[in-house]
């Protein structure tokens, strides 16, 4: 996509406007329609476009393996830490109730931390599945031995 | 205060597990992890079901949210008991692992083994612990989807087709299964297990009702890989990885029969699936089918762990059979050949991870002569195959004398007739491996430096295979609570 200027710097200037609205969707999970999983695959889209328009390679250097895995992980880590650390204060697993001084507040944190272990999982894995398959062209004939 | 958390932590440790292994990433290092959680695992299922001894029904609300509303997890005798079987059989699986994993996956992609494998067993775990229709639609998928990353894990490129059909119809088994659960929900507003039983009933056999039993019936029939519905099974426990069938063989098939045992005797009454639908006899006609047919389709397979994949297919009818007579006796039978099943099959396939360890093929041709070489696990296979059978002395027999009781009792005599045909059956293809191993010469071109399994696989083989010896003696544990089960099952205080 080298000699398609145009896309190439509209792809740029759209990037972080899909994170913001990313973000946004994550954060207004609470109050009106969105959450985690939502925005965790617009958050990878961004990164999908990204790939497109300037190449696996460039997108690798953005996004390493390494650091998608551990995203994976960590994500559901978040997660399930979350109803642990209510199990630790005394309440049931995933209780939120017992995670701030009264229980509307402890629901309000509890909720939003999970729905950030969901968003971080849902974006790695969105853009591991993307970059397995778009990898793939390259070392085809590898794979078949 | 642990005491209380226990049900949540049976499901966390596993769970929670299985990502910190994607971080540590280091073969050896995820897999002591993976037996010591697997382990732990087993020790909270052990205490779980001595809790449910003492005091009966334990429920668990997840995020203090009381039930119908939120999810539950509800353990009584049943269930304790199938969370026994999977986290053991799960413990001394992952502890026999190290050896074949390396050999078979590879190290520097063990790591994703042990995660899938954790996975998998919180899964199952989940299925089995909880109280919540859609949950176990929840937890079936996870164990599923980690399934078919274990089975497509075999070195063979054949695993990949066989892991992609076996998608293809847990999806659909699942599918199915879930199609019930909201037909259910439309009629009655709950998921709660107990909550369904009481509204079912309350709302009565109309078409709603009637349809979702039936959706619910050919699901779980093959999820549970009942005979005309078992395709997917033995290619996937022929091309997995050894350790991921010797998991998979004993416990996911069992898993689905609980939900299967769940659903028709907790959710539906038993009156109403085995009296007005007469549940019992379809199944009973499957059973017996799958019993002959898988029994003598095993009989003609050169490739050992397909043919023990195929009396696997037999004896799910085994455990259908019980179930499907609907009576104390036979439901104890059912649940009891669930129990020792795990452990028969746990220990052939055990026996079968270390022969292709050492020669790298589980052909009959590979098996020849190979006593000599690898007594130790030979003689496993021996005693396993003898429990198969169903000899005196070993577990085998005490679930088949069981089913045997169970159908006098109702006068089925042509039930016992087929028992012991395909008892019978079961000789044929057991000797033939044991007539390879122990009475032919090894063929001309076979390696001559085969030894003995490592003692890392051997001691977790033989622990299995003398459980199947001890539960076969000492019955207390396996009989007492299969028939305090099926009595509470069956609503028969006696």
């Amino acid at each position: 996509m080298s000699h398609h200027l145009v896309v190439r710097v509209v792809a740029k200037l759209l990037m972080p406007f899909i994170i913001l609205f990313a973000l946004y969707v994550q954060m207004h999970g609470d109050f009106g329609p969105g959450g985690g999983f939502q925005a965790g695959v617009i958050f990878a889209s961004a990164f999908v476009l990204y790939a497109l328009v300037y190449g696996m390679d460039a997108a690798r250097k953005v996004l390493p393996d390494g650091a998608l895995r551990i995203g994976l992980a960590l994500g559901v880590l978040i997660y399930g830490g979350t109803g642990v650390l209510g199990l630790l204060l005394g309440g049931n697993f995933l209780d939120y109730s017992v995670l701030a001084h009264d229980p509307v507040h402890g629901q309000h944190y509890g909720i939003f931390a999970i729905e950030f272990g969901v968003g971080l999982t849902v974006a790695s894995a969105m853009a591991t599945i993307f970059f397995h398959f778009a990898g793939r062209g390259a070392n085809l004939d590898e794979m078949e031995e | 205060m642990i005491s209380t958390h226990l049900p949540a932590l049976q499901i966390i440790l596993p769970l929670l597990a299985a990502p910190l292994c994607v971080i540590l990433r280091n073969g050896t290092l995820t897999y002591w992890f993976a037996v010591v959680v697997a382990w732990l695992a087993f020790a909270v299922s052990a205490l779980l079901l001595q809790e449910v001894n003492a005091i009966g029904v334990i429920a668990y609300k997840l995020g203090g949210w009381a039930p119908p509303w939120g999810i539950e997890y509800r353990i009584d005798l049943l269930n304790a008991y199938v969370l026994l079987i999977v986290s053991a059989i799960g413990a001394l699986t992952v502890s026999y692992a190290k050896p074949s994993v390396d050999q078979e996956i590879g190290g520097d992609r063990g790591y994703l083994f042990y995660t899938a494998f954790l996975l998998c067993l919180a899964g199952l775990l989940g299925v089995t612990i909880t109280g919540d229709a859609f949950n176990i639609f929840v937890f079936l998928e996870i164990s599923s989807l980690s399934s078919y990353a274990l089975i497509a894990m075999g070195r063979d490129r054949r695993a990949l087709i066989a892991s992609y059909r076996y998608l293809v119809f847990g999806t659909i088994g699942a599918t199915f299964f879930l199609i019930g659960v909201g037909l259910l929900y439309q009629m009655t507003g709950t998921l709660n297990i107990a909550d369904l039983g009481e509204r079912v009933a309350a709302v009565g056999p109309n078409r709603t009702i009637t349809v979702a039993f039936g959706f619910m019936a050919v699901g779980l029939a093959v999820k549970a890989a009942l005979f005309p519905v078992h395709a997917w099974l033995p290619n996937a426990y022929a091309y997995a990885p050894s350790v991921a069938t010797i998991f998979l063989a004993a416990t996911a098939t069992k898993v689905s029969i609980y939900v299967l045992i769940r659903t028709y005797f907790t959710i539906f009454h038993h009156d109403f699936s085995f009296g007005v639908m007469a549940l019992g006899d379809i199944f009973m006609v499957f059973a017996v089918l799958a019993m002959l047919a898988g029994s003598a389709i095993a009989i003609f397979q050169t490739d050992i762990k397909r043919m023990l994949a195929y009396s696997s297919v037999a004896q799910i009818g085994y455990m259908v059979l019980g179930v499907s007579m609907a009576t104390v006796l036979g439901l104890t039978g059912g649940m009891l050949h669930l129990f020792n099943h795990a452990l028969i099959k746990g220990a052939l396939f055990m026996a079968m991870g270390c022969v292709f360890y050492r020669t790298g093929s589980v052909s009959i041709e590979s098996m020849r002569g190979l006593a000599a070489r690898m007594p130790w696990t030979m003689a496993a296979f021996v005693a396993g195959g003898m429990s198969l059978i169903g000899v005196p002395l070993t577990v085998g027999f005490v679930s088949k004398w069981y089913l045997l009781l169970a159908a006098m009792e109702q006068n089925l005599w042509w039930i016992l007739v087929f028992l012991i045909i395909a008892s019978l059956m079961a000789i044929i293809y057991v000797w033939r491996v044991v007539e390879a191993a122990y009475f032919m010469p090894s063929s001309a071109g076979a390696p001559t430096d085969i030894q003995e399994a490592p003692m890392a696989m051997l001691v977790p083989m033989w622990v299995m295979v003398l459980a199947n010896f001890y539960f076969g003696i000492d019955t207390k544990l396996s009989v007492g609570v299969a028939t305090r089960a099926a009595k509470f099952l069956l609503g028969d205080a006696s």
